[in-house]
């Protein structure tokens, strides 16, 4: 998010000046100078906490270089990206990450749907129920995976007694859908949360036209509501895609990588910090890095004008 | 009226006055400590041990004002405490004096040259009447980089009343479960095989017992010969031969106390910690179960059993090196090694430690422990034992899915690999 925002003004400028730049007038100038001046020093604190970070992991993913191994350091080129990239733990934890991503987008779109219309549509209770259904985004995540992880143990758990002889955080299968289970009811709140600012958009005038007109209720939702709704289902999915790919507190606790179902960040975090490999793990998060670069342009580009970031939102 | 509210002005400005004296206090306090002439503090991070504050207060007494220890728990998992130390070691953090290393990490902080070479007469007073294991496993390219304070190692635990006589080896254990299962009676064999060290530990037992190697003697190559092969045999036969409990492969040391205690296993394979567990949790099973060598592979020889606990090394960047030593020292001595046997179940690393009279109710397997331990076999000694633990227990999970050659040839690259901290961990 914060990475976003400060790109947005660069690439609104760079377009608008190209297209613009004849066009405007003295005042809008001067105000789009006062405008630069004010967001100056936040630009500025950014590139100092976010650019200097990311620069030396890319420097470091350059080199071969582990703590335990500290004269060994050397610089190597794309040597790492090699490795990484012909490993099939990599190609492993990033099917795992996708499919996790897909599964866990596509169903809490759909539930966030439901959920962000049930809170916008209840009159009775408005606050309770708006604040009952937003609980599991509150609660921390690693908290909730522990009871998950508990719940779901032989034993202990009210729900591993649901499977006849159930250990189903030892096999890949279950432990992924549990990882999944885990995901959508945590973040579902936030979807329908985001999507009930969509909801709000759209004009109730324009409802009952519809309907008078002959609409169904299906072709009210399809053909008004969802048009009207698109930037925010957008932005809705892009948060939550680049989230979920990022997964890693759910599969940290719940299964800790066992059974094939590590993720990208998982894998990530072993190599860098449990094993110490600076260049290695840089790699991959330069790579993490990438792939989130890649879903957020194909969202902005692809996925019509609307979409945050695009000259049509920025229009006043 | 106005004279009320600033009354109560007043009182506001007062209590914030004082949580701010109340936030800043400790950190005021925490950086102050030591460095002002005075008497040095040495900080000391070791993992969670209950009694273990009661031997920072008599070490800080028998200094009489020349050091003055502070015991900062460490988190209870060993990934966790690795965790913490290695990121801070890496920012040459100097508030770090005495650390508590578990054994296999000791090579690796060596390697980064994280902790200093122990020399002279510091050197023998840490190796004086020490266990040849332990001290083995203190030791780095043939130099010493910390002292021993406690050994561990994992004992059979049956149950006398359904096994009139201890198994020897695998084999053996694996037959009597068997037939236990097919009379209908408590017959699993409980340890661990979830995807972690635990599980390394276990194969490392059989490969050690079958004489097998996977590493050359100076730990710079992979070698996995047959022995190393036959032990993923032994494993795989152990595991899928429906002897284990459900949960086996996701099991830690609690789970599996916890499966022998609840009366379904026949056999446990764990630390001696869960002989007082066993005590308190289930009274009704305490006279009945007893404690053997752990099995081992060939009936004619003895199991060789990886031996586990912890080493205290001086941080390189501590500030205060000789004081560090001499608090490692004490923190080891023979007379709070006795104390930590007896109270918080941890073995001693000091032979003579083992004839105390107090040991024998505490400790009434001590003999067994002792002789374990003895001819006990360590982990691999090498800087990247952490790689070479990931690239194997993952190969080996699940156990029951092994198989031998297929995974010895793999594994001979992934160890290579990770030696060199080449290859991705899993």
């Amino acid at each position: 998010m914060t990475a976003e925002t400060a790109t947005k003004p660069t690439t609104h400028r760079a377009r608008a000046e190209k297209k613009a730049k004849t066009q405007l007038s003295e005042g809008r100038k001067q105000e789009r100078k006062l405008g630069w001046l004010l967001c100056a020093p936040a630009a500025i604190v950014m590139l100092a906490v976010t650019a200097y970070p990311i620069i030396y992991s890319v420097w470091l993913s350059f080199q071969r270089f582990d703590l335990k191994f500290p004269d060994q350091r050397e610089f190597i080129g794309l040597g790492n990206y090699i490795t990484v990239l012909s490993n099939q733990y990599w190609w492993t934890a990033f099917g795992v990450t996708m499919l996790i991503t897909v599964v866990t987008v596509a169903v809490e779109l759909v539930l966030g749907m439901a959920l962000a219309w049930v809170m916008f549509k209840t009159l009775v209770g408005r606050g309770i129920v708006r604040t009952a259904a937003l609980i599991p985004y509150g609660i921390v995540t690693v908290v909730a995976a522990f009871s998950w992880k508990y719940a779901w143990t032989p034993d202990t758990g009210y729900l591993a007694k649901l499977f006849a002889d159930g250990a189903p955080l030892t096999e890949r299968a279950s432990s992924l859908a549990i990882i999944v289970l885990a995901e959508i009811w945590k973040t579902t709140p936030f979807m329908a949360l985001l999507l009930m600012a969509g909801l709000a958009l759209v004009p109730d005038d324009l409802l009952k036209a519809a309907s008078m007109d002959g609409a169904t209720g299906w072709q009210r939702f399809t053909k008004v509501m969802l048009p009207v709704m698109k930037p925010a289902i957008l932005v809705a999915l892009l948060f939550r895609t680049l989230d979920a790919f990022r997964v890693f507190d759910n599969i940290y606790v719940l299964t800790a990588g066992a059974n094939n179902t590590s993720s990208v960040s998982m894998l990530a975090y072993n190599n860098l910090i449990r094993g110490l490999n600076l260049g290695i793990g840089s790699t991959m998060s330069v790579l993490i890095f990438i792939a989130v670069a890649i879903i957020a342009f194909i969202f902005v580009k692809l996925f019509g004008t609307a979409a945050p970031g695009s000259e049509e939102e920025g229009r006043r | 009226m106005a004279e009320r509210s600033r009354e109560s002005r007043r009182r506001r400005r007062g209590v914030a006055a004082l949580a701010a004296v109340a936030l800043l206090g400790p950190t005021a306090a925490a950086c102050g400590g030591g460095d002002d002439g005075g008497v040095p503090e040495i900080n000391v991070y070791y993992a969670p041990e209950e009694n273990f504050q009661q031997v920072v207060d008599d070490c800080n007494q028998q200094a009489q004002g020349r050091y003055r220890l502070a015991y900062q728990v460490l988190p209870r998992g060993a990934d966790e405490q690795r965790v913490q130390m290695v990121r801070r070691l890496a920012a040459e953090d100097d508030g770090m004096d005495v650390l508590g290393l578990d054994v296999t990490w000791t090579a690796e902080f060596a390697s980064a040259k994280w902790i200093r070479e122990w020399t002279g007469q510091q050197k023998s007073e840490a190796s004086q009447g020490t266990l040849q294991q332990p001290l083995e496993s203190a030791s780095y390219e043939g130099k010493l980089y910390a002292a021993p304070k406690n050994t561990n190692t994992q004992l059979l635990w049956y149950r006398s009343d359904l096994v009139p006589n201890p198994p020897k080896t695998w084999d053996e254990m694996i037959k009597m479960s068997q037939d236990l299962k097919s009379q209908g009676k408590p017959y699993e064999i409980d340890t661990m095989g979830a995807q972690y060290e635990g599980l390394v530990v276990l194969y490392n037992n059989m490969v050690a017992s079958g004489g097998g190697k996977m590493l050359s003697d100076d730990g710079g190559k992979v070698e996995f010969d047959q022995g190393a092969v036959d032990a993923l045999g032994t494993l795989q036969k152990f595991a899928s031969a429906g002897v284990t409990n459900p949960s086996f492969t996701n099991t830690q040391e609690d789970g599996a106390r916890l499966q022998f205690q609840s009366g379904s296993g026949a056999f446990q394979l764990n630390y001696p910690f869960v002989w007082p567990a066993l005590q308190e949790g289930a009274p009704d099973l305490k006279d009945k179960v007893k404690w053997a060598r752990y099995p081992g592979i060939d009936a004619g020889t003895p199991s060789k059993v990886t031996i586990g606990g912890y080493n205290l090394a001086v941080s390189s960047y501590s500030k205060h090196p000789a004081e560090a030593y001499e608090a490692a020292l004490c923190l080891r001595s023979p007379e709070h090694q006795l104390f930590s046997a007896v109270n918080d179940g941890v073995p001693p690393t000091i032979e003579s430690v083992y004839d105390d009279p107090k040991m024998d109710e505490a400790y009434p397997f001590k003999a067994d422990i002792l002789a374990q331990v003895k001819d006990g076999a360590n982990r691999p000694i090498t800087p990247a034992y952490q790689n070479l633990s990931t690239v194997l227990s993952a190969t080996l999970s699940p156990p029951a899915d092994i198989q031998p050659e297929q995974d010895a040839k793999e594994l001979r690259g992934s160890i290579q690999d990770a030696l060199e901290s080449k290859g991705v961990l899993p």
